[in-house]
This record gives C-alpha cells, sequence and structure tokens, in this order.
C-alpha cells in the first residue's frame, strides 16, 4: 500500500488542480474566518465547548447508561456494537428483519471508518448515499475526500461525465444547478420507496435520550421521515450531557465548518412516529481503548467540522485520498494511528506542524502537539521508516539542543514581529496561506526564568 | 460479556478524572434589534422576511407568488382559501407533490435565521423537507438572539420531533457553487408579524 508521500506526490502530478484545490479550501477557511471574528465571544464559545467535552470524557460511561434509559423510555431501540464488524452485522440484521435489500443513506463517517457500504453490498444490499457530495463520490466508487465537503476534489467537469453515464444527463453539461436539480430527481425516487434509512449523528443528549443530525441539504430528514425504520450510528464520544449544552455546539459547529450560521437543518429526533422506528447503534471500535492514551484522549473532543483540514498546509495541497483512511487531514492522523499504529505511522508526518490546526479548532484539540507526541510513540515502536527517522533527527537536532533552540525562538518571533512577510510569502510553501498565530511576547522560557528569579 | 458491558467497563477503567461542566454565559449581542438581524441573516442564508399584518396579507402574498402551485398545504385555519387545511397526513409518501407548505413555528433566531418547529406543529414529519416551498408564520415578539437563549427558551420541554430550521435546502457539493433546492425547499419565506 502506498503511503501518504508518494500519494500525496501522485496528487501533485498536475500543479494547476492542487493549487485550484488549494485555493478551494483556503477560501472555506476565509469564509470560517469572518463568521468566528463576527462573534466577540468567540473564544469563550471554543473554551465552554471544550470544557463540556473534557466533562464528557471524564463521565462518559454514565453518560451512556443515562442516554440508554433516557431513550429506551423514549421507545428508541439500543444497540452496542464492540467494533465495526458488529455495527455492520446489526445493520444487516435489522435490514432483514425489514426484509428490505435497499436503504438511503445520509452523511456518516462512522459508517466509512465502519466500511459499512462495501459489507453491505456484498450481502447483497442496496445502499445509496444521499448527500449529494457522498453520491458523487459513491458512483466514482472512491471514499470521501473530505469529512464535511466529499467531493472537494472533484472537477465539476468529472461530474457531469458521472452524471451523465449514471443518470443520463446530457453529455458535457456540467452546470452545478443543473447537475443538483438532476440529482435532486434521482435522490426522489430513493427517498420514497425505501423503507429503512441510516443517518449519522451530530450530538446525543444524555439527559433527554434523543439526538440530533445536522444537514444543508435535507436529506437525512427526507431519509428519516419517508423509512419505516430511521437506523442512527453513533459513536460513543457523541454523547453531550445535557440539551442547552447544544446552544454552545450549534453556535460554533457550522461556522466553523463551512462559514454558515448555523446548519439548515439540525433536526432534534427524541421519539419514532407511530407505528416506526428508530434503532441507534453506539459504537466503540477503539474509542474506549484510546481514551486511556492521556496523550491523545482529547482528539475524542472531535465534531468533526473539518475546520482543521481546510487550514492545514499539508491537506490542501495533497488532498484527502493521500491519508489513506476514512478520516483525513489533521484529526484523521492523530485518530488513525490509534486503530493500527503500523498502517498509519506515515500520518503524523504528513504535518508542519504549525498549529494552525489547533488553532482553528472549535473544542481545542492540541491537534498539533498531538501529532508530534504521536511521531515520537511512533519512532520509538520502531514503525518510523527511515526517511521520516531523517526529518525526526532534524527536529531532534534542534529540540535536543536548549542553546539552539532559545536562539531559533528568538529569531522567529523577532522575524515574526518584524518582517511578517518574509515567513509568511508565497515562496515558503509552508508558510503560504497559513494563519500566523500571534507571537507571544515572550517565550514560556523566558517568562519561566524571568519569574523564577523573583 | 455483552459488547456493552466490555465497553463501559473499558470506559471506566479508561476514563481520565472527574473534569466539572462549566457554567454556560450568555453573551450580550453587538446587534440589539433581534427582528432587524433576523431578516438580514435570512436575507445572507438565502431565504427572505415579509413583513404582515395578519392573514389577509398572507393570502394576498400567497395568491400573488405561488397561484401555480398545484398543491398547498397548512395547519393554519385562517388560510383555507389558499390552501388544504388538515391536522395530520399518516403516509407521508402523499406528500411528494406539495408546491407550498405554510406552519407555525415557536419561535426564531436572531444570530442564524432559524426557526424553531416541533412535531405538534406539523402535519407529517416530512412535511417541511418534502414541499417545494416552505413558508413560516413567525411572530416577531418570539425571536431571541442567540442559539444560547434558544435552548434556554426550550428548556425540557417534551416533543417527538424538533428542528431547527435556516433557510432553504441548499448544497456547495459541486465545486462550491451554491444551489437551493438540494432536497428539501428550494425557497423559505417567513412571514412575520
Ligand atoms: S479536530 Fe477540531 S477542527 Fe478538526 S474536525 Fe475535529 S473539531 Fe473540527
Amino acid at each position: 500500500m502506498k503511503n501518504h508521500p508518494e500519494l500525496a506526490e501522485q496528487f501533485n502530478t498536475d500543479e494547476a488542480r492542487v493549487n485550484w484545490h488549494d485555493e478551494t479550501l483556503w477560501w472555506v477557511r476565509t469564509k470560517r474566518d469572518r463568521m468566528s471574528h463576527a462573534l466577540p465571544e468567540w473564544e469563550q464559545l471554543r473554551e465552554s465547548a471544550s470544557q463540556i467535552k473534557n466533562n464528557v470524557l471524564s463521565n462518559l460511561s454514565d453518560y451512556l447508561i443515562q442516554f440508554e434509559s433516557n431513550a429506551k423510555a423514549n421507545g428508541i431501540i439500543v444497540h452496542w456494537a464492540a467494533d465495526a464488524n458488529e455495527h455492520n452485522a446489526i445493520v444487516l440484521s435489522l435490514l432483514r428483519q425489514q426484509g428490505a435489500t435497499q436503504m438511503v443513506k445520509s452523511k456518516s463517517m462512522l459508517t466509512e471508518e465502519c466500511h459499512l457500504n462495501e459489507y453491505l453490498e456484498q450481502n447483497n444490499i442496496d445502499v445509496v448515499d444521499s448527500d449529494l457530495g457522498e453520491r458523487v463520490v459513491q458512483l466514482a466508487k472512491e471514499p470521501p475526500s473530505h469529512i464535511v465537503l466529499p467531493c472537494i476534489h472533484k472537477k465539476k467537469e468529472e461530474i457531469g461525465e458521472l452524471f451523465h453515464e449514471h443518470l443520463g444527463t446530457p453529455k458535457g453539461n456540467a452546470d452545478p444547478q443543473f447537475l443538483t436539480h438532476a440529482a435532486r430527481l434521482h435522490l426522489r425516487e430513493k427517498f420514497l420507496t425505501r423503507k429503512v434509512a441510516l443517518t449519522g449523528v451530530n450530538f446525543a443528549i444524555a439527559d433527554t435520550g434523543e439526538f440530533v443530525v445536522c444537514t444543508n441539504e435535507g436529506n437525512a430528514d427526507m431519509g428519516a421521515h419517508l423509512a419505516d425504520v430511521h437506523i442512527a450510528s453513533m459513536g460513543i464520544e457523541k454523547i453531550i450531557p445535557q440539551r442547552k449544552h447544544l446552544g454552545v455546539f450549534l453556535r460554533i459547529l457550522a461556522r466553523s465548518a463551512t462559514g454558515q450560521p448555523v446548519t439548515t437543518y439540525s433536526s432534534h429526533f427524541k421519539k419514532p412516529r407511530e407505528g416506526k422506528a428508530i434503532h441507534i447503534i453506539l459504537v466503540d471500535n477503539g474509542r474506549s481503548i484510546h481514551l486511556g492514551r492521556p496523550d491523545f484522549r482529547n482528539a475524542l473532543k472531535c465534531i468533526r467540522c473539518g475546520a482543521c483540514m481546510n487550514t492545514c498546509p499539508v491537506y490542501r495541497r495533497s488532498g484527502g485520498h493521500s491519508y489513506h483512511t476514512a478520516i483525513a487531514g489533521p484529526i484523521g492522523s492523530i485518530l488513525a494511528p490509534n486503530l493500527d499504529m503500523k498502517k498509519y505511522a506515515d500520518l503524523p508526518f504528513a504535518s508542519t506542524l504549525c498549529g494552525s490546526c489547533s488553532n482553528v479548532c472549535p473544542v481545542k484539540i492540541d491537534i498539533h502537539d498531538q501529532l508530534f507526541k504521536w511521531r515520537q510513540v511512533i519512532v520509538k515502536e520502531g514503525y518510523a521508516t527511515s526517511g521520516k527517522k531523517v526529518g525526526m533527527k532534524v527536529m531532534n537536532s534542534v529540540l535536543s539542543h536548549p542553546s539552539l533552540y532559545r536562539t531559533s525562538g528568538k529569531i522567529g518571533r523577532w522575524i515574526m514581529n518584524h518582517f511578517p512577510s518574509v515567513v509568511n510569502n508565497k515562496l515558503n510553501p509552508w508558510f503560504r496561506q497559513r494563519e500566523m498565530p500571534e507571537p507571544p511576547k515572550e517565550s514560556f522560557r523566558e517568562w519561566y526564568q524571568k519569574n523564577k528569579k523573583r | 460479556m455483552s459488547s456493552r458491558e466490555k465497553t463501559l467497563e473499558a470506559l471506566k477503567k479508561n476514563q481520565p478524572d472527574q473534569v466539572e461542566l462549566p457554567a454556560i454565559t450568555s453573551y450580550e449581542q453587538s446587534e440589539k434589534d433581534n427582528v432587524l438581524q433576523f431578516k438580514n441573516t435570512l436575507l445572507f442564508i438565502g431565504g427572505q422576511a415579509i413583513e404582515v399584518n395578519g392573514y389577509g396579507d398572507m393570502i394576498t402574498y400567497i395568491k400573488e407568488h405561488f397561484g401555480e402551485a398545484k398543491r398547498i398545504l397548512s395547519t393554519i385555519e385562517a388560510l383555507h382559501p389558499v390552501a388544504e387545511i388538515k391536522a395530520h397526513y399518516p403516509d407521508p409518501h402523499s406528500l411528494e407533490d406539495v408546491g407550498l407548505t405554510i406552519v407555525n413555528a415557536q419561535f426564531g433566531v436572531a444570530e442564524n435565521g432559524a426557526v424553531w418547529i416541533t412535531d405538534d406543529l406539523l402535519p407529517a414529519r416530512a412535511l417541511p423537507f418534502i414541499t417545494e416551498f416552505l413558508a413560516v408564520v413567525l411572530e416577531k415578539k418570539t425571536i431571541v438572539p442567540t442559539m444560547q437563549e434558544a435552548y434556554d427558551r426550550i428548556g425540557i420541554s417534551d416533543y417527538g420531533f424538533g428542528v431547527f430550521i435556516a433557510g432553504p435546502s441548499k448544497t456547495s457539493d459541486i465545486e462550491q457553487s451554491l444551489v437551493l433546492g438540494a432536497h428539501g425547499p428550494k425557497g423559505m419565506t417567513i412571514f412575520l408579524i
């Protein structure tokens, strides 16, 4: 299997296309900035969101038990899946119970993580992804390349070609309005005829036993409200304690993701319709083990907004598929090694450690610190390839020599303060378009030296 | 051991020491006029707000703009001259040809142009999604500044299904070009009274 540098190189053979990809994502990033800068309380909201999630991680078992009993009281059927296989088997058994051979699905990164579609296809179930971007990649027989913008790597002409082949649109028509309308008609037929619909879950509330699904297209609702059985697949970390906490999370999620004040639909599912059923599958798949790694457990706070990808200079210039895992980008690079350190040993190295991801993360995950820590773990465990060892050596030679470190830090801060354009210019690819963090007036070390003497 | 027990046991073993929940404060907004803010935001997200004096105005507006609609549904008795009024549709599949739906909302949110609608206000949960155009009647005095006040207002109230709807259904999945009417309504009108 090819690793990140090899796949990134492949992506980089078409320079114009890479530039386009880079600029498109940067544009999404600037939309996010406009939204966050318009809210004076932005930093406080991030802090609240982060603290709520810290509380969740410290009480996850109790919150799950509480959620389960409240959901049951609401008439929702709760299942537990230890891993991807069990999750997939539960979905299949629910389909079989209904005698269904077809299912419509809305966006769920968890089902990508579990490779549900492949599994169901092997069992002769026809699955249709209903999010437009996901439908596009499904028709192209590719995985999504971004958690929020699944076909961000595709040009409209390619989508036109796919739709021509699969939906019978006129050849050469690549108008987004026209193609979206064609997809609407094509998918409406699916919504109206499927008896089972699967959705993801953005938040589940322990206190009330309800769960919330956020979409812009309305596809989750079209599926769920027209089907007899609604299956919701949820990673166990998606729990939040109380309904009022949505007031914090829904203020930051869409602003961080696409620069919208909120998604078009924030749907709260509490009880099934009369005579219909809602099943929720609580999936562990490595999360409970992940929680036991103090340096890395914070990654479980992620609300899957995608902001860390849009801002990442490496993601923008290497594309989502180069990460060869369901969740790409900086967050994917710290989640994947938990599942398989050897297979994903390359991912923590797919970063400049510039810290832009941590700066934009709405729940304040220390993403770039974790990337750095993963590198150390991976090297220690003997999984780093020789090429990376060289990179590590360079970094180690800086970090292990205190005098060098001090000087380079000081010079760096001085340059950023006096000649911001020197580092933030086009000649330095790693600094291109990167939000330069405000340089601290003094480093921790200088501060410590000064304060120690007092 | 069942998967449930296995997961819960592992979590108990691995979860960090108890961290307290933060107090959630609300924040004063720079724009004090909730109605103005709501209207501007709605426009920004592809919807539109129309100020009306009563149901007569709405009927005139609907006749003028949706005269061609195949089927117009509403839960609001006063709109019977232009709409089919029914409290419940047991089979949502029968709603496939609805051109316009007019329903009430509980309240609106100024910061994001969303309205909160629970299933007791809907003749079918699918209706606000399957309809080609959606219109919502909203009392101006119910508009709250942000989602935080919105959840204060919702409190612990009970419902089977509740949804914040902010503007028409949309997608930007094809090269980030915004298209309204992905799967749900192609347009959203809010009648402010
Ligand atoms: S790590 Fe943070 S920025 Fe990245 S997707 Fe998760 S919540 Fe968003």
